[in-house]
């Protein structure tokens, strides 16, 4: 949940990255660091196994400028997206404001990424929070590989809703920041609609 | 939404801030941090410019979410009270009010014993704090939020630089 702090002139908000195993969570946010001004970012965090899994979560502070005289600070973390990590995923959701569901655009992987889907809307249910309410944007990662589906068909069965959705290939940095620019931009319009 | 949003004003933020530097001293603590359980940073005292205190309220948060699932499984409510014992540096961590997380680094100057009493009379103060702010911000009026006001024009500014 975002943090108003008046004292301090700031807004805290949490962007949440999730989705299947080895979809490219991870490969986001370093892209990110690698590519923010040094005076805008913080260090980055990587909870994650020896193989370089992510055990629990990659955490990324990045301040953007300010809006309305106020700093604004965002939490990027990913979720393990490992389907044993499930206790891990659940408590990183906790207090959300904005997530990024990244897709496997392999066929092979279409499968997972559904799995995947459903479980963010089964632990957002648990935090009370319905996937109809809270913003959220689709990403289309590894659209270089061979065996990707079509935009048209991934989009059919997972963004029926016609939320935002940006194909990317996140180790070359594509679609990487129009991602991160659309979850911001939601979640700002989400505080401005929370406070009228 | 699920959870109410977290606000903090000029006035409570002085208090908070008296608070933890009482509890610095009264403890013999290096710093004190105060967390939310999202992991944002509220306040802090004493010498924090020897620690990343982003990367500290993020991971305290982690550390207190994944005691909190421990808890859970074995079926108590949670652990209000987490110590890591090093060799030379300590932490305490210890849930506020239920809302907020106290994390208290102390080296050979204090003892957990000392920490834990001051740690106890300062929970207390801090929880009446956010029991108010809690309810200051129910009621806040949405008028006097700075962000209804806010345009595209100012989120697309966030992006040039």
């Amino acid at each position: 949940m975002s943090f108003i702090n008046y004292s301090a002139r700031e807004i805290n908000c949490k962007i949440v990255y999730y989705g299947c195993g080895l979809c490219g969570k991870t490969t986001n946010l370093q892209y990110i660091y690698e590519k923010t001004n040094p005076e805008s970012k913080g260090k980055m965090i990587s909870l994650a196994t020896e193989t370089e899994r992510t055990l629990f979560f990659d955490f990324l502070p990045l301040s953007l400028g300010e809006i309305k005289g106020f700093k604004t600070r965002f939490h990027l973390y990913t979720v393990p997206g490992q389907i044993f990590y499930d206790a891990s995923r659940k408590l990183i959701l906790k207090g959300v404001d904005g997530i990024v569901f990244v897709v496997d655009s392999q066929a092979e992987r279409m499968d997972a990424n559904i799995e995947s889907f459903e479980n963010m809307k089964e632990n957002l249910h648990e935090h009370g929070y319905d996937i109809e309410q809270i913003p959220y944007v689709i990403q289309y990662n590894k659209r270089d590989l061979p065996s990707a589906v079509p935009v048209e068909e991934i989009r059919r069965i997972l963004n029926p809703q016609g939320v935002p959705d940006f194909e990317a290939i996140a180790p070359k940095g594509i679609g990487v920041f129009e991602t991160l620019k659309a979850i911001i931009k939601l979640v700002l319009i989400e505080l401005k609609k929370g406070a009228r | 939404m699920a959870y109410p949003q977290l606000v903090m004003y000029e006035e409570e933020a002085k208090q908070i801030s008296a608070i933890l530097d009482k509890l610095v001293k009264d403890s013999n603590a290096k710093a004190v941090f105060l967390v939310d359980k999202d992991g944002q940073l509220i306040s802090q005292s004493g010498e924090t410019e020897n620690f990343d205190s982003t990367s500290l309220a993020s991971l305290t948060a982690g550390n207190i979410a994944a005691t909190g699932g421990l808890a859970k499984l074995i079926g108590e409510k949670e652990f209000s009270i987490i110590f890591h014992e090093g060799e030379k540096d300590n932490i305490h961590i210890s849930i506020v009010g239920q809302r907020v997380i106290l994390v208290v680094i102390f080296d050979n100057r204090s003892s957990l014993g000392l920490v834990r009493l001051r740690v106890r009379k300062a929970s207390d103060e801090l929880a009446v704090i956010f029991d108010k702010l809690a309810e200051k911000s129910t009621k806040a009026a949405s008028s006097e939020s700075p962000f209804a006001e806010i345009t595209d024009e100012d989120i697309d500014k966030l992006f040039n630089i």
